[in-house]
Parts: C-alpha cells; sequence; structure tokens
C-alpha cells in the first residue's frame, strides 16, 4: 500500500496528517501532567472536565448528558464548559474528539497495525455498527434508572485519560482487553462497533463546518487504500463513488472521525480537509476530463 | 437472511419479507444484549453507592451518595486544588466509585481551609457551592470506635490528643466526666473523649493523631462517613443531659465528702 504513496511524495508528508494527530494525542496528556510534574498550571482536570489557564472551563457534554438524565442540573461552570466544547467541535467535526484526543484511539491503532501486519482478517459478522447507538440509548436510560453517570464507572477512555494522571490501578486490564478485541475479534472493533462516546460527538459531526472532501474524485483509480486505511470506511463510499448519483464529494457522515489518513495515504491526491459547504458538484472543465481519460487508458495499458 | 424463493418471484416482495425477519431478530437481539448491559452497568453503579469506611468524601460533598455519583463528573479539579494533597481519585478496581475522589483521614485528614478551594474548583456542584464556611462541613462524623484502645477508657489516662488537634475546638469532641464502675466494684472517675455531632465536620484531625493510630489495630477514634453512622444514633457518644450531669457531680462530691 505504501509503494503507491511513497512513488509520489516524500516520506514525511505521506504521513503528514498521522504525526500531526499522534502529536494531539501525546501533547494533551502532557500539557496536563505539566502542572503535578513542574508546577505549569497550564491546564487542570481531565478529558471529563478542565479550566485551562484558571480561567476557561471545559466540560464533557456526553457525562454532561448522562448526569442530567440522571436527574441533576449541574452548576453555571460545567454548563458553559459543555457550550464551549459543543461549540469547538461543531467547528472542527465531531469525531476529532476520537481520532485527535481519545488516548483509546492509540491502543485500537496500534491492535489495528498489528492486525495489519500479522494479516488477521477474523471479524464478528453478528457485529453492527447500529450496536452502539443500542449501547448510547442504553446508557442514558440506565443513568436515568440508577440516578448515577452510569458510562464513566466503565468508560476506559476517561480512566485511561485518568490513570495517565491521576493513577492507574488495573485500568491496564481494560485497555488490554480492548486491544485484543480490535485485534484478534473485529477490526477497529471498540470504536466503529462499541464505544458510545464516539456516537455522541458523531451527533456534533453532522453539522460540524471542517470536514473531509474528496476534491479530485475523478483522478480516483480504485486502489483501495483509504477504504483498507479509514477506521470507518463506509463514510468515504458516497462522497467518493457517488458521484454519477449527483453526491456531492464532502464527506458528510458524522461518523467520519476527520483523522485525515486517507488524505495521507491516497497517492492521487483525492482528499482535501474543506469545509462542508464546499459540496457542490465540480464543473467538469476540459483539463478534468482529459485527466481521467489519462487515467482510464493507463490503466487499460497497464492490465494489458 | 437467504432468501430461498426464486429470483423471478419478486425480488422487491422476498427482500421485503426477509428484511422485516431481519428487523424482528436483530431488535430482539440488540434488547437481549442491551438488557444485560444496562443490568451490569446498574448493578455495577449499585456497587459502587456504597463506599467503604475509611474512605471520605471531600467537604461539601452532596449527603446523598447517588446525588453526588449523579453529578460527579470525575474530573479530579478537587483533587489539583487541595493544597494539601489529601484528595485523590479512586482507581478503577478500588471499591470506591471509578473516578470519584476521596481521602482516608488517617493517612491524609481534610486540614479545613477556611476558603475551601475543592468546594470552588468543582464544576458542577457534586460538592456543594452552597458551603461557604468549613465548620459547616459534614464529610463523616468522628467516633469512638476503639474502646478497648483508647487511653482514656482503659488505662485512665487524661489522654487530650483527640480534643486539643480538634480544628472545632472545645465544640466538636469534649472530655466527659464519667464514674467507672470497676468488675470488683470499686468506682473511678474517668474522662470519655465524646464527640458532638451537630460540630463534628469529619475532617479526621483526631484520626489521624491518635496516639494509638501508631499500635496495631489503628486509630481509637475513627471518622466514619454518613451513609454508616446514622446522625441520630447517638447511643455511645451522646452527652449527658444537665440532669444526668448533675447527678453524676453530686454523687461525686458525696464520695469525696
Amino acid at each position: 500500500m505504501w509503494r503507491r504513496v511513497v512513488a509520489v511524495r516524500d516520506l514525511m508528508f505521506t504521513n503528514k496528517w498521522l504525526l500531526l494527530r499522534r502529536a494531539s494525542q501525546i501533547t494533551i496528556p502532557v500539557l496536563f501532567l505539566l502542572g503535578p510534574w513542574y508546577g505549569i498550571w497550564f491546564v487542570k482536570g481531565n478529558l471529563a472536565s478542565s479550566l485551562i489557564l484558571d480561567t476557561v472551563p471545559l466540560t464533557d457534554p456526553f457525562i454532561v448528558l448522562q448526569s442530567l438524565a440522571s436527574g441533576h442540573i449541574p452548576e453555571t461552570t460545567a454548563l458553559v464548559g459543555v457550550a464551549i466544547v459543543i461549540l469547538f467541535y461543531v467547528f472542527v467535526g465531531g469525531r476529532v474528539y476520537c481520532s485527535w484526543l481519545c488516548p483509546i484511539n492509540l491502543v485500537t491503532d496500534a491492535a489495528e497495525w498489528l492486525r495489519r501486519r500479522m494479516n488477521i482478517s477474523t471479524q464478528w459478522h453478528f457485529l453492527k455498527r447500529s450496536i452502539r447507538w443500542w449501547i448510547l440509548v442504553t446508557v442514558i436510560v440506565m443513568s436515568a434508572i440508577t440516578g448515577t453517570i452510569v458510562w464513566e464507572f466503565v468508560n476506559p477512555i476517561t480512566m485511561l485519560n485518568r490513570g495517565l494522571l491521576y493513577g492507574m490501578g488495573v485500568t491496564w486490564i481494560l485497555i488490554l482487553a480492548i486491544f485484543l478485541f480490535d485485534l484478534f475479534i473485529a477490526r477497529r472493533g471498540w470504536c466503529g462497533y462499541l464505544c458510545p462516546v464516539g456516537v455522541f460527538y458523531g451527533f456534533l459531526g453532522r453539522v460540524s463546518i471542517v470536514r473531509v472532501r474528496a476534491k479530485k474524485r475523478h483522478l480516483c483509480d480504485d486502489c483501495g487504500d483509504c477504504f483498507v486505511t479509514c477506521p470507518e470506511p463506509h463514510v468515504i463510499t458516497p462522497a467518493l463513488d457517488r458521484a454519477e448519483h449527483g453526491v456531492g464529494p464532502v464527506i458528510l457522515s458524522g461518523d467520519c472521525t476527520n483523522c485525515g489518513r486517507c488524505i495521507d495515504v491516497c497517492h492521487a491526491d483525492v482528499f482535501a480537509v474543506s469545509s462542508r459547504f464546499h459540496n457542490a458538484l465540480p464543473q467538469i472543465t476540459q483539463e478534468s476530463a482529459q485527466q481521467v481519460a489519462d487515467i482510464h487508458a493507463g490503466s487499460e495499458n497497464t492490465i494489458t | 437472511m437467504k432468501s430461498t424463493k426464486d429470483k423471478s418471484d419478486g425480488y422487491l416482495k422476498c427482500s421485503f419479507t426477509s428484511s422485516r425477519r431481519d428487523f424482528l431478530t436483530g431488535t430482539a437481539r440488540a434488547a437481549c444484549g442491551m438488557s444485560l448491559l444496562g443490568l451490569g452497568l446498574g448493578l455495577y453503579s449499585e456497587v459502587g453507592k456504597t463506599h467503604p469506611a475509611n474512605t471520605l468524601r471531600p467537604p461539601g460533598a452532596r449527603a446523598d451518595e447517588e446525588e453526588f455519583l449523579g453529578r460527579c463528573v470525575r474530573c479530579g479539579l478537587c483533587v489539583r486544588a487541595c493544597p494539601y494533597d489529601c484528595l485523590r481519585l479512586a482507581e478503577f478496581g478500588e471499591p470506591t466509585a471509578t473516578g470519584t475522589p476521596y481521602f482516608i483521614a488517617e493517612e491524609f485528614p481534610c486540614y479545613m481551609c477556611p476558603d475551601i478551594p475543592c468546594v470552588k474548583a468543582c464544576p458542577t456542584g457534586a460538592l456543594d457551592p452552597k458551603l461557604t464556611d468549613i465548620k459547616d462541613a459534614r464529610m463523616g462524623v468522628a467516633r469512638v470506635v476503639g474502646t478497648d484502645r483508647c487511653l482514656n477508657y482503659w488505662f485512665n489516662h487524661r489522654c487530650l490528643a483527640c480534643t486539643t488537634i480538634c480544628p472545632v475546638r472545645g465544640k466538636a469532641i469534649t472530655l466527659e466526666k464519667e464514674i467507672w464502675v470497676k468488675s470488683d466494684g470499686t468506682k473511678q472517675l474517668r474522662f470519655i473523649p465524646t464527640v458532638n455531632d451537630e460540630h463534628c465536620t469529619g475532617c479526621g484531625m483526631c484520626e489521624k493523631n491518635c496516639p494509638m493510630a501508631r499500635y496495631g489495630g489503628g486509630a481509637a477514634i475513627k471518622v466514619l462517613p454518613l451513609s454508616i453512622v446514622k446522625r441520630e444514633d447517638q447511643r455511645y457518644h451522646r452527652r449527658f443531659t444537665p440532669e444526668e450531669q448533675k447527678a453524676i457531680e453530686t454523687k461525686a462530691k458525696a464520695k469525696t465528702l
């Protein structure tokens, strides 16, 4: 898979978005740890709720939703924090949380990498993406029934984040379980089929401004690299392959995590970061038509 | 779902029946799975509502544990606000609800900062912002649980450790006179540390500073969560009523005369 991209791009730029994402995933816990380690209190708290420079509150909206379901209205600080967080994700893309902040993403990405290296292709067939919706509903209902924030008893995301910042306990057992589940049982099993936090942020993604766009989809030669790497491959199909049905080039599905991996791996530079407002069908210019013709002529030549 | 019908039988019709079956089985399966998940989550959260007797919630924590767990987002801002590093977040696997703040009085008691930074730090109101005077905090209630170890009970010492260290001094813990009738019938005056529930904040300074804490068996006086100690239950640690007090004093006087 790499050969195709490396042929057209420097290695550094081949992994541009991946490296940026890893930097973000590592920087965020480090920022939290600067306080207890060196006394630089840039941000306090953790992913559930935090305070930047002792002024700007941030609070996880999914946790507050459960708190509301349990019948408790939080203080203003938390509500302001929720508003800021929601506005942020509505701008950058809902599931940016999943791919750029969530510490579990490092675990599942590692499992996916190993899965590919070991050529494991097992997949539980009764797993459906709708399961995570059911889990989300169950979590809200159970919050209402028990009167507590139910998902936080088991949420591996905040647990791992909290583990890094305050002390791990036996959290690693849960993390190992997710790793093995993703490695041997289902591809991207946790994030793709089970995690209700991702579904919740996916709601924000449905209206978010920044989106990945299959800008030059006419140049796609169906190599399949983006589908192989994408954690939620079903989001690519409409934007990339449905031009003839009048579907615009922007990936609008809330499931898209804006991880930018498709931009990295595409050797034809089909994808680019854009906004949801650039969804008009592109005019077919003479130049682009010529390019398409060239591609098809090229592929025919290689086949014969 | 496989369709056994011939393709010529009409694609639409057979896809309709199979999709309805799909829908029903899928829904049933999902409902079963989610009931199990809900049951597990519910049971786990019920277990989380009880916590060990030595773990105390920070000042201002909602007395109703269910309300506390419905508000606390487990962010640890109170932990970071505590200038004495007394608070910690429960790790996964500990008996206290995962990620919730607590302190163990015997190790690090609450030092009762007058500005209550932990309550100010709480974004959700799990620690009640209405608590402005730390002396109104009720983190728990002290109880002399080790009457077999307390120096004042058995050794007839005049140990003042808990009474003098108490931040609500002279109010929360007082030494009360008591006539001790020994097994051989002789009587002796002793001074019993007595907790007055209406003043005790449950900070745990007494537990931390009890001289018996360093011997096996732990401190003779311990702070217990309110959920464990019913506050109206003053069987062992009530103050004597004025009448009783008078009776004791006149008796003592009569003895000495």
